[in-house]
């Protein structure tokens, strides 16, 4: 049992005591992004694991971002008070679009194009006030002027590399939890077949709402997070539509089933765009969406549990090679 | 007052014209979608991407190679139609029996390919085939011959399709497929070989959407995005796969779009099309046309 808890223990201590000890600030930088986006993914694959895709998940992130960012520079309400708000502005968002959907039974392709729409939508109406949003050339929050920990801005990347450790250690916490609830085993009867886990009793509506809840606001924080750290945030970056294709891809080249599957994604997605960028410079432009896409359609094909879905799946078929599972 | 309402009603009735023109273009982009929906069982996310080589394909033929617009845009067509054919057989072929999910989403992937690819190959920088068209004034409305000529071929189009879907065998056999696909393989149909006929008959409907748009719009490597998810909304309200119901909610879009820009932004536009089809889920989620059960 000790053995269990062992290397996440030492694992977790590792990266605490990681910018104490290296202070490259491009790495802390890449590693900042990397949990950042790991988180942003987790939250997808939090319902994409239930066969919920959306596509609606730039949607979230853009409206996490933006009303973080608004919020602090036409009312100079702090991100304390602005992330929660904007989260809940995401809930709202998520429950608008939710709760038609599950109650009139949308699902499969259906499902993915309504919430395709609900991106379309976030960054149409981004691009639309631009007079507020700065349109598509992007928005920069203000720069404090008084207490950096009340404005939730910071020069230093340590910080904010342990701001985002923290972050996504929670993420992972929260896919655990839903993991060993009752939430997962009525999900999972609902993604097989809903009509049997609604006469078996499984609340349909009600559970899939409670999940895509749960997904929305983890992804709204995310976004939030995202833009107090890198303080710009474009239509492009945080909402439409490649942003929520980037989640699925990342989620899916990972690994949908397993807690760090979505981790790994992002490690190989952000590692695979900052190489090119850096030994091609501005001639890579498009080259690491262009690897991206090859991979996800040669994992689709081939791979459909990803990388670490597939390593585990070894893993479990040595250690027990009696049991067919 | 009577002088306001007179001008108002003028670019109303403009509005309104150009919005129906815009729907004849829309009602082609969700032609092609739902064919290959209505067939295959498949939603092509890279549809629009398709349009967009396409477009490109329009703008190199006729400036690099100084061929005339009606020459180069049946070589388009079948360029497209090729790539259709090739999508289905690299990607979706290897996948059809595997969750919709999936299908969906290697289709996702090829838009990033496809994309990326005109990023790379061609720059990303606007291009324009350089015609230009001359406007039409009826009094003191104006339209774009450009318009019309696209909802004219649009027309042409769809009816093209039309008849090729009844008076043929091969029609026939893709209709009954659609229908129910265990049973035509049993018949003796080749599924496969109807699956390939119909991606490249949804690529050439894309590739004659590419000859049109290139009139009105400039060609660049997201172009896609700017009418792309409207298709998949259009298709969606209309019912996937129900072409009657595609051809009309792409003429209700287009209105919505037209209007909306007449009293705000064009953005504003499409912000009010894509709540009013939220809306419309609620209302009718199976589609415009679905019967309630």
């Amino acid at each position: 049992m000790m053995q269990r808890y062992a290397i996440p223990a030492v694992g977790i201590a590792a990266a605490i005591a990681l910018p104490f000890v290296y202070r490259n600030p491009y790495h802390l930088h890449i590693l900042t992004l990397i949990l950042i986006w790991s988180f942003a993914y987790t939250s997808w694959s939090v319902m994409g694991r239930f066969g919920l895709v959306s596509l609606g998940h730039g949607g979230f992130m853009g409206v996490g971002a933006y009303v973080t960012a608004l919020l602090w520079n036409h009312l100079g309400v702090s991100p304390w008070i602005g992330i929660p708000s904007s989260m809940a502005a995401a809930g709202v968002l998520a429950l608008i679009v939710g709760y038609p959907c599950f109650r009139f039974r949308i699902t499969g392709h259906y499902f993915v194009l309504v919430t395709l729409a609900l991106s379309g939508i976030v960054l149409q109406v981004i691009t639309a006030t631009r007079d507020y949003t700065g349109g598509s050339l992007g928005y920069t929050p203000n720069r404090a002027t008084g207490n950096h920990w009340l404005a939730l801005q910071f020069d230093d990347k340590t910080t904010w590399y342990l701001i985002a450790l923290l972050v996504w250690m929670v993420g992972l916490l929260v896919w655990r939890a839903i993991d060993r609830s009752m939430g997962r085993y009525a999900m999972e009867a609902i993604s097989e077949d809903e009509d049997a886990a609604a006469a078996a009793g499984v609340n349909v509506t009600a559970e899939k709402l409670k999940i895509t809840l749960i997904s929305a606001l983890m992804t709204a924080f995310a976004g939030a997070l995202y833009c107090q750290y890198q303080m710009f945030i474009s239509p492009d970056t945080v909402s439409g539509i490649s942003v929520s294709l980037q989640m699925v891809f990342a989620a899916i080249v990972g690994g949908l089933y397993v807690s760090l599957g979505p981790t790994v994604g992002a490690v190989i997605t952000i590692l695979l765009a900052e190489g090119l960028r850096i030994s091609f410079g501005a001639n890579a432009v498009g080259w690491d969406n262009l690897v991206y896409g090859l991979l996800l359609v040669l994992f689709i094909i081939f791979l459909p549990k990803g990388i670490l879905g597939s390593v585990v799946e070894k893993l479990k078929a040595q250690r027990m090679p009696s049991s067919r599972s | 007052m009577q002088a306001f309402f007179d001008i108002f009603d003028i670019y109303l009735l403009e509005a309104v014209i150009n919005g129906i023109l815009l729907g004849g273009l829309l009602a082609l982009l969700a032609l092609g979608l739902n064919l290959i929906f209505g067939v295959i069982d498949v939603t092509w996310i890279c549809y629009a991407e398709l349009v967009m080589i396409g477009m490109y394909g329009m703008y190199y033929l006729i400036q690099y190679y100084h061929l005339p617009y009606f020459a180069a845009a049946p070589l388009v067509i079948l360029l497209v139609a090729l790539l259709g054919a090739a999508l289905h057989y690299l990607v979706i072929a290897p996948l059809l029996g595997a969750p919709p999910i999936n299908q969906l989403l290697a289709t996702g992937g090829v838009l990033f390919i496809l994309q990326s690819f005109a990023t790379v190959a061609f720059g990303i920088d606007f291009r324009n085939v350089g015609i230009r068209l001359p406007v039409l004034s009826f009094g003191e409305m104006h339209f774009s011959y450009a318009r019309l000529l696209s909802f004219a071929a649009a027309l042409v189009g769809m009816i093209g399709v039309y008849l090729f879907m009844t008076r043929t065998f091969t029609g026939t056999a893709i209709r009954a497929i659609s229908q129910d696909r265990q049973i035509m393989s049993l018949m003796g149909v080749d599924a496969r070989r109807l699956y390939l006929i119909t991606s490249a008959l949804g690529g050439g409907l894309a590739g004659l959407a590419a000859c049109l748009l290139v009139l009105q719009y400039d060609v660049h490597p997201f172009v896609g995005l700017s009418f792309g998810p409207i298709t998949f909304l259009i298709c969606v309200l209309g019912g996937l796969g129900n072409f009657v119901g595609g051809f009309i909610a792409a003429f209700v879009f287009a209105q919505i779009i037209s209007l909306g820009g007449l009293f705000s932004d064009l953005e504003w536009g499409y912000v009010l099309a894509f709540a009013f089809f939220i809306v419309m889920m609620f209302i009718r989620p199976a589609g415009l046309l679905a019967r309630r059960r």
